[in-house]
């Protein structure tokens, strides 16, 4: 990857080259390379051991890469300790100084820098009123509840004004009400300031919901970057797939391919998906359709004549707003079916071991080869 | 378990470090608070009784004088008498040794708090293995490193860096040396206890806000140490004060504490009182400093728990 230095419209404006960290003989971070735009909100997602949190380290400057490059604006901070980095991260437990108020815990990173007391001053107000914290200023950290603390702690790591704002797993402390209301929050924060900013979460809503840009890792591997509905739809290999989001996924062999469409031959039917592929008849792919995308319903459809398959309900949940269904194929292989709960019949009538059929467009699923 | 026990087994519990403190100090101290008002008795007496019965009169006689002539020499008005003296040196020698094991003790404790897990226990039965030892044994052991022909001189003589050997006994010196071996793991282990509990996140989070490792160490570890060091200072200064047996084999002359001087009054004059009435002065002295001291840092933190 080569390594862009004179730009100035702030794409690859983070850039992580070959990045490799090795614990002993494992690499928890293994060849990565990742450019992040200025201004993006851009998004390490994976489960626990994928290296999302070792990397993200790495950018801050706690650990040293083995091999590989850290750029930030175009100069090389692989070298840099953490205190000399132009970067601030918000900790997964917030890393309050228990001993300091709020004010003093904003104002310590300013106090470093040898700003005179009246821009401390005026810099921390500032950011206690952009979290709406400015009357909770004399406060400890003790005296504070989870959500204010992790204000404080956004505060704390905005307070600089750093070129890169780093985020671990920001969310994790919070419970699901506040953290849906939080979500929001921090991206307006996020935004407003125009900070650029990499976060690391194991929760894919998360990334979802706050990040332009999602890197699907796992085992020290970046495996996808895009957009969350790139991602979403356009998912580049099983593991991606079923990461995010639920998948159902046909194992077959490619038996027609044409110009604009192709059919795959699995053991529960023939699975048809509207574009052409490359490669040869016989070919092994696996077609991916998400649940939702799927119908389900108790009549044989007229006119539907492809994708359409025949099963026994073994499992049903409800969940307020959707049903998830359960739909067992002859061949053993299960389908999982989800329906929004917009009318209040047709799929209410649904119940266990009922015959049902369901089926999906053509354009729904995709061909994934790995 | 408190429901089983009812509420007059409550008390009984909570009553049992009751019991002790008094048994155990509260009424020796007031023993002692007893003779230190009496008259030196002649003869077997050591004192004589504070109450009498003379003529069908029950006469209580309080001799303050014992404590007058601790402070006040009648003979040379004006000067600080042996005992206040005594009480200074004391406390003066007190203080070193805590500076010293703070100074010495502290890297000890966060080398061994930051070391990996696995060697920390291995690290803190080296610091208390010689508690397993005789005390009279090493601060003897002492006697024999810096003596005139201890291994120290013998050493220096035989690099070549001396030729007579230099006296390091019987002074201050070689008293500091030896209070300070003796009481460094009381200021160890509760620094240790102290920074073994302190999060490494912050200390990151300090680098990552600009602060370099230094300044890091003084504006985020040290304050989150202060009740170790407090403790450990605690349990360093207290018994120095009364220290005994070392500052007799290894201090000189001029070096006399209060252990030494309540010693002579109580075994060579046979003046009981006046030696009570030291030991509750020395009592006194450390006693209220720290009870002042406890009494703001527990108003201070009930203001902090209150203010949520």
């Amino acid at each position: 990857m080569t390594v862009n230095t004179t730009n100035t419209s702030g794409a690859g404006y983070l850039q992580a080259v070959d990045l490799l960290k090795r614990f002993d003989e494992v690499a928890a971070v293994d060849q990565v390379n990742l450019s992040i735009d200025k201004g993006e909100i851009f998004a390490l997602l994976g489960s626990s051991g994928c290296g999302k949190s070792t990397l993200l380290r790495m950018l801050a400057g706690f650990e040293t890469p083995t091999t590989g490059q850290v750029l930030l604006g175009g100069q090389d901070i692989t070298a840099m300790p953490p205190y000399e980095r132009p970067i601030n991260m918000m900790f997964q437990s917030y890393a309050l100084f228990p001993h300091l108020s709020v004010w003093e815990n904003v104002a310590f990173g300013l106090k470093r820098e040898g700003l005179p007391r009246t821009e401390v001053k005026s810099r921390v107000e500032e950011m206690l009123s952009l979290v709406q914290l400015g009357n909770y200023a004399n406060r400890k950290p003790h005296q504070l509840s989870g959500g204010q603390q992790q204000r404080v702690a956004l505060a704390r790591s905005l307070a600089k004004r750093p070129k890169l704002l780093l985020l671990d797993e920001p969310l994790g402390a919070l419970d699901k009400k506040l953290r849906e209301r939080t979500q929001f929050e921090l991206v307006n924060i996020i935004e407003a300031v125009g900070v650029t900013c990499v976060m690391v979460t194991h929760d894919q809503e998360e990334a979802m919901t706050m990040a332009s840009r999602i890197a699907v890792m796992s085992q020290g591997k970046v495996l996808q970057v895009g957009t969350p509905s790139e991602v979403y739809e356009y998912p580049n290999g099983r593991f991606v797939a079923d990461f995010i989001g639920n998948v159902n996924l046909f194992d077959g062999h490619m038996s027609v391919d044409e110009t604009d469409f192709c059919e795959i031959s699995t053991p529960d039917g023939v699975v048809r998906v509207n574009h052409a592929v490359s490669g040869t008849l016989g070919r092994e792919l696996t077609a991916a359709v998400r649940p939702e995308k799927i119908v389900i319903a108790k009549i044989k459809p007229d006119g539907v004549h492809y994708n359409l398959f025949a099963g026994e309900v073994i499992e049903i949940a409800y969940f307020g707003s959707y049903n998830t269904f359960i739909v067992e194929l002859p061949s053993k292989h299960q389908v999982k079916i989800t329906q929004a709960n917009t009318s209040r019949y047709e799929t209410s009538d649904i119940t266990w071991n009922d015959r049902v059929f369901f089926w999906w467009p053509e354009e729904a699923a995709i061909l994934l080869t790995s | 378990m408190w429901q089983l026990l009812g509420k007059a087994g409550k008390r009984g519990v909570i009553g049992v470090p009751y019991m002790w403190l008094l048994v155990f100090f509260a009424l020796p101290f007031l023993i002692l608070l007893r003779i230190s008002v009496t008259d030196m008795g002649g003869g077997v007496d050591p004192f004589v009784s504070l109450a009498q019965m003379q003529d069908g009169v029950w006469t209580l006689k309080l001799k303050l004088a014992n404590y007058v002539s601790i402070v006040w020499d009648d003979q040379r008005p004006g000067e600080a008498t042996i005992y206040m003296q005594a009480y200074a040196t004391s406390i003066r020698y007190a203080a070193l040794t805590t500076l010293f094991c703070l100074i010495i003790g502290y890297p000890f404790a966060y080398f061994i708090a930051r070391s990996p897990e696995r060697f920390r226990a291995t690290l803190l039965m080296m610091v208390m293995l010689p508690f397993w030892t005789s005390f009279l044994l090493r601060v003897y052991a002492w006697k024999g490193i810096l003596a005139d022909n201890g291994v120290i001189n013998r050493l220096f003589m035989f690099v070549g860096l001396t030729d007579a050997p230099i006296q390091m006994l019987y002074k201050d010196v070689s008293m500091l040396i030896g209070m300070t071996y003796v009481y460094l793991p009381f200021m160890v282990l509760p620094l240790y206890a102290t920074l073994v509990k302190m999060d490494d996140r912050l200390l990151e989070a300090a680098y990552d806000l600009g602060a370099r490792p230094l300044k890091a160490f003084w504006l985020v570890t040290v304050p989150l140490s202060k009740a170790g060091i407090v403790a450990g200072s605690m349990l360093v200064f207290i018994p120095s004060v009364g220290e005994f047996v070392i500052p007799s084999l290894l201090g000189g002359a001029e070096n006399l504490m209060i252990g030494r001087v309540v010693w002579d009054e109580m075994f060579s004059s046979n003046n009981w009182p006046r030696a009570s009435a030291l030991a509750a002065i020395m009592i006194l002295l450390i006693l209220v400093p720290l009870a002042v001291y406890y009494h703001y840092s527990g108003e201070r933190e009930a203001q902090a728990g209150q203010a949520s």
